[in-house]
Order: C-alpha cells, then sequence, then structure tokens
C-alpha cells in the first residue's frame, strides 16, 4: 500500500523534445530502410538527404527545446553513461556515413550507413528508457517499439520513394509489411505492460492510440499495400502512399503521445505513515 | 568516508514549511521553485483521515539517474554523496529533469521575481547563471563546506550545516554523516524505522524518512 498526491504530467519536455523522436525516428529509418532494401538509383540517392534532412529536423527541435543553446556542443560531453550524448555522436556518425555512402556507394559504406542508422534509433530508444522518473518512458518494452516505429516510418517512406519514381519494389513493399506486424507486436507488448501503471487521461491517451495504430496503423496500411502491390503503377501510386502515410502519421502520433500525453512521473508514495502518540 | 545525509522525522514534522522558507531565503530561488518543499498529504476517507507532512526534494542519491543522463557532465557527485550541478557546463536540456524519481529539479528560462521587480534583496542574490539550466538542493554544500573549513561538525553546528534543517521548529529535520556510527543520524537510524521513498528504483536516495520507533 502507498499513500501520496497523485502523479502528474511532467512538463519538461514537449512537442520539441516529441519532434526528436517523431523526425529523428523517421530519418534514421529511412536510412536503414534504404540500406537494406534500396536499390541504387534515383530513389536512393534522394533517401539519403532525405533521412538526413528529418534527422537534423529532429535535433533542430532538441535545440530549440534546450534553455543554454549556444552551449549545445556540451551534449557530447558523457559518452560514458548518457544515452543524449551517445544519440549526438550516433548522429554525426550517421552524417558521415550517409555522406559517404552517398559518394562512394558500395557494400561497406552502405553496411556502415544502416548500423549507423540502427544505433541513432538505439540511442533514441533508450533515452527515454533511462528516464527513472517517468514510468511510460523507462518500461524496458518501449525500447522495441522506438526502434520498430523507426523502421516503419523509414519503410513508409521509402516505399513512397520508389513509387515516386515508378518503380514497384516488392522487397520494400515486404520490408515495410514486417515493420507494421513488428510495431503492432511492439505496441501491444508496451501498452499491456504501461497502461495498468497510468491512471486518468494519462492512460486514455495511451489507450487511445491502441485502435489508431492496430486498425489504421497495421491492418489499414498493410490492406493498402498489399493492394498496391498487386496493381498496376497507376492506381498503386495512391493506395500505397496512403498506406504509407498512415503508418508514419500513426507512429508519430503515438510518440507523440508517450512523450507529452502519458507522461507521468510516479508522483510522492510513502509505503506506511507515521506512527504518532502514546500507544 | 563521509556520506552526508538527511532524516525527516514525519512524526515530528507540523508542516509549517519554515524550511521551505529558510531554503528560499538562503538560496534565493525563484517563485515556484522550492528546493525543499513539504507535502500536505491527507490520506484515507472521513472519518478515518490522516494528515501527513512529507519534506521532499533532492535525495542526493547514492546511484543518481539524474548524472547518469546528464549529456554535459554537469551533473556529478562529490566524494561525500552530495550531487552537484555546474551551471557553467549545464545546457538546460532538462534530461536530468524527467530522470529523478523524486520531481527534485527545476529550470527557470527568465528572470522571475515574487514581486514583479526585484526586490533590494532579490536583486542582491540574483544570478543569471542559474537562468536556462537544471538547479535542485545543494545541502547547502557551501555552507558545508565553509563549516568543515572551520573545524565545526555538520548536522551539529548550525553554521555548518543545511539552512533547512537550521530552522526547523520541530527538529524533525537532520542532517549528518551515515558512514560515522556515532553521528546523530546514524543513532537515528538505529533507534527508529525508516523508509526511502521510491526504493524500489535502485537510486539509493541519501534522505530518510522516519516513521516509527523500532520495537523493543
Amino acid at each position: 500500500m502507498s499513500f501520496g498526491p497523485k502523479p502528474w504530467i511532467q512538463l519538461h519536455w514537449d512537442w520539441r523534445a516529441a519532434g526528436n523522436f517523431m523526425f529523428g525516428g523517421a530519418g534514421s529509418g529511412l536510412l536503414l530502410a534504404a540500406a537494406l532494401v534500396l536499390p541504387l538509383g534515383p530513389a536512393w540517392a534522394v533517401s539519403l538527404p532525405l533521412g538526413l534532412a528529418l534527422v537534423a529536423l529532429g535535433l533542430l527541435c532538441v535545440w530549440l527545446e534546450i534553455g543554454r543553446p549556444l552551449r549545445a556542443l556540451h551534449v557530447f560531453f558523457n559518452p560514458w553513461t548518457s544515452w543524449m550524448t551517445r544519440e549526438a555522436f550516433a548522429g554525426v556518425a550517421l552524417f558521415v556515413a550517409a555522406f559517404a555512402a552517398f559518394f562512394r556507394p558500395g557494400t561497406a559504406t552502405v553496411t556502415a550507413l544502416g548500423l549507423c542508422a540502427l544505433v541513432f534509433a538505439w540511442c533514441q530508444a533508450w533515452i527515454l528508457k533511462a528516464s527513472k522518473g517517468i514510468p511510460a518512458w523507462r518500461e524496458p518494452k518501449l525500447v522495441a517499439f522506438i526502434l520498430a516505429t523507426a523502421l516503419t516510418e523509414g519503410a513508409a517512406l521509402a516505399v513512397l520513394l520508389a513509387l515516386a519514381y515508378s518503380r514497384q519494389d516488392k522487397l520494400v513493399y515486404g520490408l515495410l509489411a514486417a515493420a507494421l506486424v513488428a510495431r503492432a507486436l511492439a505496441w501491444s507488448m508496451y501498452v499491456d505492460a504501461t497502461a495498468p501503471k497510468l491512471t486518468g487521461a494519462p492512460r486514455a491517451a495511451l489507450e487511445a492510440v491502441t485502435p489508431r495504430i492496430l486498425w489504421f496503423g497495421t491492418f489499414g496500411s498493410l490492406a493498402l499495400v498489399a493492394a498496391a502491390s498487386a496493381l498496376p503503377q497507376p492506381y498503386a501510386l495512391p493506395l500505397a502512399g496512403i498506406g504509407a502515410l498512415i503508418a508514419i502519421a500513426t507512429g508519430w502520433h503515438a510518440k507523440h503521445t508517450i512523450v507529452t500525453r502519458a507522461s507521468l512521473n510516479q508522483g510522492f508514495a510513502l509505503p506506511v505513515l507515521p506512527v504518532r502518540g502514546a500507544r | 568516508m563521509t556520506r552526508w545525509v538527511m532524516i525527516a522525522d514525519l512524526r515530528r514534522c507540523v508542516g509549517c514549511q519554515t524550511c521551505t522558507a529558510a531554503c528560499k531565503h538562503t538560496n534565493a530561488t525563484p517563485p515556484e521553485v522550492q528546493w525543499r518543499r513539504v507535502l500536505d498529504m491527507e490520506v484515507g476517507e472521513y472519518p478515518d483521515v490522516k494528515r501527513v507532512f512529507v519534506p521532499v526534494g533532492c535525495m542526493h542519491c547514492a546511484d543518481p539517474p539524474c548524472m547518469h543522463v546528464c549529456p554535459s557532465t554537469a551533473t556529478r557527485q562529490r566524494a561525500d554523496g552530495i550531487v552537484t550541478i555546474d551551471y557553467d557546463l549545464c545546457i538546460g536540456c532538462a534530461y536530468c529533469a524527467v530522470a529523478c524519481p523524486y520531481q527534485a529539479r527545476y529550470k527557470t528560462d527568465k528572470a522571475e521575481f515574487a514581486y514583479g521587480e526585484p526586490m533590494e534583496s532579490e536583486a542582491k542574490q540574483f544570478d543569471p547563471g542559474r537562468l536556462g539550466v537544471a538547479t535542485k538542493c545543494t545541502f547547502c554544500s557551501d555552507r558545508i563546506d565553509a563549516g568543515l573549513a572551520k573545524g565545526l561538525k555538520p548536522g551539529v553546528d548550525p553554521d555548518a550545516s543545511p539552512a533547512c534543517v537550521n530552522s526547523c521548529i520541530a527538529q524533525a529535520l537532520h542532517f549528518g554523516d551515515i558512514e560515522d556510527p556515532q553521528s546523530n543520524v546514524s543513532q537515528l537510524l538505529a533507534e527508529n524505522q525508516f523508509f526511502r521513498m521510491h526504493e524500489e528504483l535502485g537510486t539509493e536516495p541519501g534522505f530518510y524518512y522516519l516513521w516509527d520507533r523500532k520495537p523493543s
């Protein structure tokens, strides 16, 4: 039994912090998807700058949030224990790898790009996991969801790029489908573990994501992408495009909810009450 | 070795908030920033209701999550266990604030004063270096260090003790070295039952709450 004031939603990290996970996740996911499945060509050439731009946009969001923006380079000072520092280093490595893969595409540079993108997404997941003050963030199952949603968003962007350059690429569709299923499973496990720890509006906000991410984000996207893969190009593009956009939107919605609306702290709790007076 | 800890005797605290006022006066914290807070908890339902006053603040954990997540190494831990913030290094990312399970950290982005314009005392103590960075209770480490330099004993001599402890009208707050078995805090912990807040998180807080005497 515990006693104490009710927890409240943290106000330190707002949409700007959420933006880092949304844009950074999608950007690193796109770079990972490009390394995994996109063949060299126009879509590949666009995917790299687009992925980097999204990662940069996410980092810009963080920069807008910090209290001392002119000291931003201090973020590199603690690689020993801080996942934020590790994310910053991974971001630098990601940019270097992307430039190398862009100008010298080959097995080594593309593999390095994929690894750097994976490490960047991994660091993002662990930034939340290391936040001991927020039960919805420190839940270990969140790591799998953040990784799965980054890959989903990246694969969805890769589908859009492939279609924009008139390619029906089964491998890209397959990656998106696999990522959507993985994301749905990761979300289910995460929400099952986390929702019981929350109360009130934050719990309702988290639970409200479930039908959106499962019915629209997973089944809806899968159905549209499956239909697109079976149809000729003129019909495939809008269907797959809508499916991919739904996949991205639901992932961003989930991450925004986790960071800004489900981020209850745990308040203060007394395991026992003081004993007063004579006994 | 020395490890400074604080004890709050929940049986004694009357919720007068004098510690809060003393802390604000000593550390010149802006409005809505309370490094030493006293929670007023109402527990139960009528007619079986109890009221408990719980001093809270930075717990100066032995394994502080705020220090681990800090990307700039602004948050550090001294050899005596006190968790510190270097305001010149802090980038104000507030990662420490969301990592702290005790809501002990604050970030003030612009100068604020109790009545808009700063009073003379506020203007005198205003530190622009504290804007846009994380701040929290320091266990009045400057007082401790100055007291030790004079040969005084923290927790015993007021000039070497945190302001909140000195001000407590009910002697509910105590401060001392838990590594010294003869210290006031070690004696209190030996004689009473105690707990630490959110101990299940493994942060090993340096803030103990007494709730009953030990059964004889």
